[in-house]
């Protein structure tokens, strides 16, 4: 397949050659996702009509803002004016937000092409795409197995060169674990860097916005786009967005990386321990010196998330009562028997489990024992990382500790499925940012993913660190 | 300081729970999400292990974040149509919903 989507720059270099008008381009565009999506589903739905719309719009102010005319797939869960936004559940079918996202808005600004819709699991409760109301997303690199989740359907959409880049959200790994399996590259910013106003909720304490695109270089452009403070999330911070494009040409000589022995255990697949290995010989090669560290709280990191995760969620999903917007049942009876049907049929199994589990846990007499507990050992999560960047600038782990699994493989067992994320949880809970890079792939030709986890802030280190190892692999 | 639950999940706080999430579950469904929040509990109740005496709580992952304070103004916002857009069911500039109140 042509690759003209493989990135920003090798996509204006073939938009220059095309002197054709944007809405065309966006004909194009649609339909070649049209057909690609037809194995892959990296799309719940999209609105060709809108799409070609938005590109008419831009042709007004053709070449203006950094993004100009480039395809940007939006995860389900990021309101878009106007446009279908159904967060993968049944619950908010219908449902056309009166208001765009605070990204959304920056990436218009900068002239993108905002082609959302894409599949995600149901409010993103999931490390695999596949509680999704509209089906599973495949990915790209073996159609049997799963691409990743919850952002699934944005990884595949950028490894599959539907999109040139992609937005997706992290609450736990849902950016970083799908960029690894899918063989793209993932970014979680720190904890306030992006805002998160018209991104539907699913953990306030966690959530970030973050881009998944193919290269670091288009990472960092990404993330400058995106980030800054925003009056309408008082949780952004109020702090000046560095040019992280300026961190792209920077050395990593006498940089120091942290080597965390509590991920390097048993349990990770032989692909992912000698890809990664290998990749901190790519480093050390590079000038960067790696400092073995402990974090030893680790492997509580799971379960606290499993707490603190559900608990926001449940608090958050009270709000879909068949009242305001989205689903409400046809079922007769009272409003409390209302509310009742319509969050019965709108919510899928994964839903009602975090809720009934978020709810538990924060259920009188439970409170202090499950939720209390879990925000302590989140302070010694952060603690651990706090001690670890006196010693080092940044952290090397796997991404995931397996490559792609089977479509189906872990749906019986929701632990199974929940120790998926047990790398990635921990920058969530400590809100570090923390990036996926792709290095190299396994025995089955399947995608590995290493991270990187700087100190809050240190955006500009991962990108730099990112960016060298990705031009040191390739030489 | 409580520890985190060592005895399992009955069916019975199981429906419980659904009764206050709104949510009912037929008899299939209970057994079944008592085994699996079982399951998890079990594991999450490894968080006993770690002595948190003197630790505070996380309430915000930065610590230099602060309360926000903002002027209390006046400024756009959506207007009545705007927000009732995606409402069910409305009725003269209200969203409407069943009947609350029972009949006497």
């Amino acid at each position: 397949m042509e690759d003209f989507l493989s990135g920003i720059k090798s996509y204006e270099n073939w938009l220059k050659g095309q002197h054709k008008p944007l809405p065309d381009i966006a004909g194009f565009i649609l339909s070649r996702i049209e057909s690609t999506d037809q194995d892959i589903h990296a799309f719940a739905r999209i609105d060709t009509e809108e799409v070609v719309k938005r590109a008419a719009i831009l042709e007004k102010h053709k070449g203006k803002g950094r993004l100009w005319g480039v395809p940007v797939a939006i995860k389900d869960n990021m309101c878009v004016k106007d446009t279908l936004t159904t967060c993968g559940s049944r619950i908010l079918e219908g449902f056309k937000p009166p208001y765009n996202a605070t990204v959304i808005d920056k990436l218009l600004a900068e002239g993108a092409l905002v082609i959302s819709g894409a599949n995600m699991d149901e409010f993103a409760f999931g490390s695999s795409c596949e509680t999704s109301c509209y089906g599973p997303t495949k990915n790209p690199h073996d159609k049997e197995r799963i691409p990743g989740g919850s952002s699934g359907g944005s990884a595949a959409a950028v490894a599959a060169g539907e999109v040139v880049a992609a937005l997706g959200s992290d609450t736990g790994g849902s950016i970083r674990q799908p960029a690894s399996l899918c063989g793209v590259v993932g970014f979680k910013p720190t904890y306030g860097r992006v805002s998160r106003y018209g991104l539907i909720a699913f953990a306030s304490s966690l959530d970030q916005i973050g881009p998944i695109t193919r290269n670091v270089e288009d990472c960092a452009a990404l993330l400058e786009v995106i980030s800054g403070y925003d009056p309408k999330d008082s949780t952004s911070v109020n702090r000046e967005v560095p040019r992280y494009t300026g961190s792209l040409s920077q050395k990593i000589k006498g940089m120091k990386i942290g080597i965390p022995k509590e991920y390097f255990t048993s349990g990770i697949d032989k692909d992912v321990n000698d890809r990664v290995k290998e990749a901190i010989k790519v480093f050390e090669g590079l000038g960067a010196e790696t400092v073995n560290i402990s974090l030893p709280h680790t492997k509580y990191a799971v379960s606290c998330y499993y707490i603190i995760g559900p608990a926001e969620a449940s608090s958050n999903l009270a709000r879909y009562d068949g009242v305001h917007y989205g689903h409400r049942s046809k079922k007769a009876g009272d409003m409390i028997e209302m509310y009742i049907a319509t969050r019965n049929e709108g919510f899928g199994a994964e839903a009602k489990r975090r809720i009934l589990l978020g709810t538990y846990s924060l259920s009188s007499g439970y409170y202090e024992a499950y939720y209390l507990k879990a925000q302590k050992v989140r302070t010694k999560i952060s603690d651990d990382f706090r001690e670890a960047f006196k010693a080092c600038d940044c952290i090397l782990t796997p991404t995931s500790p397996t490559t792609a699994f089977k479509i189906g493989e872990r749906t019986e067992d929701p632990l199974k499925m929940y120790l998926s994320d047990i790398f990635t949880i921990p920058a969530n809970l400590a809100g570090l940012p923390a990036i996926s890079v792709p290095c190299g792939t396994g025995e089955n030709d399947l995608p590995v993913g290493l991270q990187l986890m700087a100190a809050p802030f240190g955006e500009e280190t991962l990108i730099r660190a990112a960016h060298a190892f990705e031009r040191g692999r390739a030489t | 300081m409580a520890d985190v639950e060592k005895k399992t999940i009955t069916e019975d706080v199981v429906r419980y729970v659904a009764q206050l999430s709104r949510l009912r579950l037929d008899e299939k469904d209970v057994h079944k999400f008592q085994e699996q929040l079982a399951r998890i509990l079990e594991y999450i109740a490894q968080l006993n292990e770690v002595d948190t005496e003197d630790t505070p709580p996380t309430s915000h992952v930065l610590s230099s974040m602060k309360n926000v304070f903002r002027e209390d103004e006046l400024k756009d916002s959506l207007s009545n149509d705007e927000a009732l857009k995606n409402a069910s069911d409305k009725k003269d500039g209200f969203f409407k919903v069943p009947k609350i109140i029972k009949d006497l």
